[in-house]
C-alpha cells in the first residue's frame, strides 16, 4: 500500500520546525531549503501553526501545468515524482499548488516535492505529522 | 543559499549613526570561545569602553548564536550583551524563540550594534540584505502591536524573528526589556533600554541560507544528532517543560517555605492562593496551547487564553498572554494577587509596555512596603494607593513608571537598588548586585547565586537548585561556594553553545565534543571544556569589575535575615564569609 505524509493533528503542533529541519538533513544541510514541508504561524503564534506539505491530491493540478513531464503522478496512483533532468524551472508548477506545497530549491532552480520518505515524522514527538496508508482508485 | 562551517564566523557590525554596515569573519573568536556568551564577551571587550554611560551612543549591544545552532536540538537561544544601564556592569541576557535559527542561517554567528540613530528606526536583515527603516510611525507603540505592523511588511514568514521594544525602552527604563515572538523576552537586565537610547524600536532578521555539512561528516552528524534528540526526548526536560511548564513547581517551592511572597514578608503563601497561583490552576483554568522555540522539541512556551468583558453590552475580549515560574511568581506572589486571572492581567500589562516582569514586580513590593511603612505617601505616587493584590492600581503604576509623571517614577523606573537609595526603606528593598531578586528564599546559596553571579540572574549558578538539595545535608560555606562557581564556569559552556539551561542535561561535556566533531568544528577535551568555561567567567567578571563591580560593597537587605527559609535563619556573616570565599577563589 502507497503511503504519504500528512498533517495528523495540526493542533499538536508546538512550532518547532524539527520536520522542516530533519527533511533537510537528509541531504546533509542544517536548516531547511532544501525542505519539502514547511511550518508557519497562522498570522501570531497564539493562532497556531500551519503545516504545509503535499497531500498527494489526485488529479494533482501541478502534473497537469508541468510543460515537459517533468514532474508526473507516481506509478502507485496518488502523488507525484520529479525527474529533475526534463524539468526546465519554469515554476508553472508552483503556481498551480495553492497549498504551496511545491517548495522552490533557489540553487538549482528546480521545485522540491515532498517524495513521503517519512524521515519528518520521526522528529515529531508530538505527532502532529505522520505517515498514512492511502487508497488508490477509491 | 549555502554556508560552509566558516561562514558562521561572520560578524555583522552595524554603526546606527552612520547607518553603515561592514561584515568581518571573526574565526579568531569563535574558534577560541565558542559563540554565544563566550564571543559576545571578546566582542564586548573590543567595543566597549570603560566608563561610558550605558544610555549613550557609545553602547554596543551585541547579539552571539553558537555552533550548535540549527544543527542540534535545543541549541536555541540567543545571547545578548551591553553594559547595562540597571547594574552599570555586565548586561547579558538570553533569549529563545526564532532569534538564534534566524541569526545563524541569515549567515552571521553574530551580530554588532554601535552607535545611534537620530530618528527612531528599525532594521530588516534578509541575509546579506540590511536595510534601516524609518520606525517615526511605530514609535509610541506597545511591543504587541509593533510585531504585528512589521510581520506585514517585511518578509521572511515562518523562517524570522522580530525583536522590539516597547514603550519602557523608549523611555529608557532601566529594566525595559525586549520582546521577541510577541512572547519571549531578552528580559534582564535593560537591553530595552539600550534599544531606545539608539532610537531602535525593532530588528528583524530572516533566514535565508542552510550549513552544509561536511560529506565525510554526514553519517556521524547524523548518528549523534539522532542520539542527542533521542535524550531531549527521554529525559525528564520533556515531562517537567512541556506539561506543565516551569510553573510547575510553583505549587511545591511554597509549600516547603522558600518562595518570597509580599515583598519577602514571609517565605510563603496561604495555601488557597498557592493553589491558585500554581502551574495546575493555571493550565486548567487558561492554558490555550504550548509552543517551542525553533529547533527544539520541548515546547515551554506556555499560552494562555484570558476572555474578559470589558465592556458593558458583551464586548468581551480574549487576549494571550504567555505565563511562566517567574512572571506568576512577581506579579501574582510578590504583590499578593488573589487570583491567577489577576496575575495574568498584569503580565499582560508589563509585556505590552516592555519590562522585566521580575524587576517590575519587585519594584512595586518595595513601593507597596514603603507606602504602608509611610515613607511614600500619595503625593509622590500621583494618587494611587498602593496596597497588596490592586490590580488595577499597580496596571496604571506600570503606566506612571513609563511615562513618568513625577519624580518618585523616575527613580522607581531607574530600578529598587536607586529608588531606596533616594526614599529609604533599603532594608526591604530586594535587589542583589542592583539587579532584583528571583522568587527563591530557599537558603545560602541563592543568596551568593544572587550577589556573585555575573548577571545577578539565578540562571547563573542555580544556587536555589543546590540549596534544596541541601536540606536535611551538613555543609560548609566553602562547599558551596565552590559547587556555585564550578556550575557557574560550566554554563558559560552552555550559554557559548547557546544550548537552552533546560537541556543541559543532554549536553554533557562527551555530548557537546561529539557534537561539534560532527559538524567538523576544531575542539578539545572535556577537561578543555572546563578551562575555557573559567575563561569566559573570569573575562565577564574582569568586565564587572573594570566598570565599578566591588564585592566587599554588595548591600544585603536585612530583609532576608528576618524571615527562616527550609535552612532556617540565614546570617549576615556567613553570606558575607561565602563572598569573601568567592573572591578569593576568582583571585579578586
Amino acid at each position: 500500500m502507497a503511503k504519504k505524509l500528512a498533517a495528523l493533528d495540526v493542533n499538536k503542533c508546538i512550532g518547532c520546525m524539527g520536520c522542516m529541519f530533519a527533511c533537510s538533513r537528509r541531504v546533509g544541510r542544517g536548516g531547511f531549503d532544501k525542505s519539502a514541508i514547511g511550518v508557519r504561524s497562522a498570522g501570531g503564534i497564539e493562532r497556531g501553526f500551519v503545516i504545509i506539505v503535499c497531500r498527494a491530491c489526485e488529479n494533482p493540478p501541478c502534473t497537469k501545468v508541468c510543460p515537459t513531464g517533468a514532474l508526473r503522478e507516481r506509478k502507485e496512483g496518488v502523488g507525484v515524482i520529479l525527474n529533475e533532468d526534463k524539468c526546465i524551472g519554469c515554476g508553472f508548477c508552483a503556481q498551480s499548488c495553492i497549498l504551496g506545497a511545491i517548495f522552490w530549491d533557489n540553487e538549482k532552480n528546480k521545485p522540491i516535492v515532498c517524495k513521503y520518505c517519512g524521515e519528518c515524522e520521526d522528529y515529531c514527538v508530538h505527532n502532529a505529522i505522520g505517515m498514512v496508508e492511502i487508497k488508490t482508485g477509491a | 543559499m549555502l554556508m560552509k562551517a566558516k561562514d558562521m564566523n561572520r560578524v555583522l557590525y552595524i554603526d546606527l549613526t552612520k547607518k553603515d554596515i561592514k561584515i568581518e569573519d571573526r574565526g579568531d573568536l569563535f574558534d577560541a570561545y565558542l559563540g554565544g556568551s563566550g564571543v559576545a564577551i571578546k566582542l564586548l571587550e573590543e567595543e566597549c569602553r570603560s566608563g561610558i554611560d550605558p544610555l549613550s551612543a557609545d553602547n554596543p549591544i551585541i547579539f552571539a548564536v553558537g555552533p550548535l545552532t540549527a544543527l542540534f536540538p535545543s541549541a536555541s537561544k540567543t545571547v545578548a550583551m551591553f553594559k547595562s544601564p540597571l547594574t552599570g556592569n555586565l548586561g547579558e541576557s538570553h533569549c529563545g524563540g526564532r532569534s538564534a535559527m534566524a541569526i545563524k542561517l541569515a549567515g552571521y554567528g553574530a551580530i554588532v550594534l554601535k552607535g545611534s540613530s537620530d530618528i527612531p528606526i528599525y532594521l530588516a536583515i534578509h541575509g546579506d540584505e540590511v536595510k534601516f527603516g524609518d520606525a517615526s510611525s511605530i514609535w509610541g507603540m506597545d511591543a504587541v502591536t509593533v510585531g504585528r505592523i512589521l510581520r506585514e511588511v517585511e518578509k521572511g514568514a515562518g523562517v524570522r524573528t522580530i525583536i522590539r521594544i516597547g514603550r519602557a525602552g523608549e523611555r529608557q527604563v532601566r529594566y525595559a526589556c525586549a520582546v521577541c515572538e510577541t512572547y519571549r523576552h531578552f528580559g534582564r537586565l535593560g537591553l530595552g533600554a539600550v534599544m531606545g537610547s539608539k532610537k531602535l524600536k525593532a530588528l528583524i532578521v530572516s533566514a535565508d541560507k542552510s550549513v552544509e555539512i561536511p560529506k565525510d561528516k554526514r553519517k556521524e552528524y547524523k548518528k549523534v544528532y539522532d542520539e542527542i534528540h533521542d535524550v531531549v526526548v527521554k529525559t525528564d526536560a520533556m515531562e517537567k517543560y512541556h506539561d506543565l511548564g516551569t510553573s510547575g513547581k510553583i505549587y511545591d517551592l511554597n509549600k516547603i517555605g522558600g518562595m518570597a511572597y509580599k515583598n519577602l514578608k514571609s517565605a510563603s503563601a496561604p495555601e488557597e492562593i498557592a493553589r491558585e497561583l500554581s502551574g495546575e490552576n493555571f493550565a486548567e483554568m487558561f492554558l490555550s496551547r504550548r509552543v517551542s522555540c525553533s529547533h527544539c522539541p520541548i515546547g515551554c512556551v506556555h499560552l494562555a487564553s484570558l476572555r474578559e468583558l470589558y465592556e458593558p453590552g458583551y464586548y468581551f475580549k480574549t487576549t494571550t498572554i504567555s505565563y511562566d515560574n517567574e512572571p506568576i511568581w512577581a506579579t501574582g506572589f510578590m504583590l499578593g494577587m488573589k487570583s491567577a486571572e489577576d496575575c495574568l492581567m498584569l503580565i499582560d500589562a508589563v509585556d505590552k509596555v516592555g519590562m522585566d516582569v521580575m524587576s517590575t514586580g519587585v519594584i512595586l513590593a518595595w513601593a507597596t512596603e514603603a507606602y504602608e511603612k509611610g515613607i511614600i505617601t500619595m503625593e509622590h505616587t500621583d494618587g494611587l494607593e498602593f496596597h497588596w493584590g490592586d490590580v488595577n492600581v499597580y496596571s496604571e503604576a506600570i503606566t506612571k513608571i513609563v511615562e513618568m509623571p513625577t519624580e518618585f517614577y523616575q527613580n522607581l523606573a531607574k530600578g529598587s537598588e536607586y529608588a531606596s537609595s533616594v526614599y529609604g526603606g533599603q532594608d526591604y528593598a530586594l535587589a542583589f548586585g542592583g539587579n532584583e531578586m528571583p522568587e527563591y528564599h530557599t537558603g545560602i546559596a541563592c543568596y551568593l547565586n544572587n550577589l556573585t553571579g555575573a548577571r545577578h540572574s539565578h540562571l547563573d549558578s542555580a544556587g536555589y537548585d543546590l540549596d534544596q538539595k541541601l536540606i536535611g545535608k551538613e555543609f560548609t560555606i566553602e562547599e558551596v561556594v565552590k559547587e556555585l562557581l564550578k556550575e557557574e564556569e560550566w554554563r558559560q559552556i552552555l550559554s557559548s553553545l547557546v544550548v537552552c539551561f533546560f537541556a543541559r542535561k543532554v549536553y554533557s561535556a562527551e555530548a557537546i565534543t561529539k557534537a561539534l566533531n560532527a559538524i567538523g568544528v576544531e575542539n578539545g577535551t572535556a577537561e578543555k571544556l572546563d578551562d575555557l568555561g573559567r575563561d569566559i567567567h573570569r573575562a565577564k567578571m574582569d568586565f564587572k569589575f573594570r566598570e565599578g563591580f566591588n564585592l566587599s560593597k554588595l548591600r544585603i537587605p536585612k530583609r532576608i535575615f528576618e524571615v527562616p527559609t527550609p535552612h532556617g535563619f540565614l546570617k549576615e556573616e556567613d553570606i558575607r564569609k561565602g563572598i569573601e570565599v568567592y573572591g578569593e577563589m576568582i583571585g579578586r
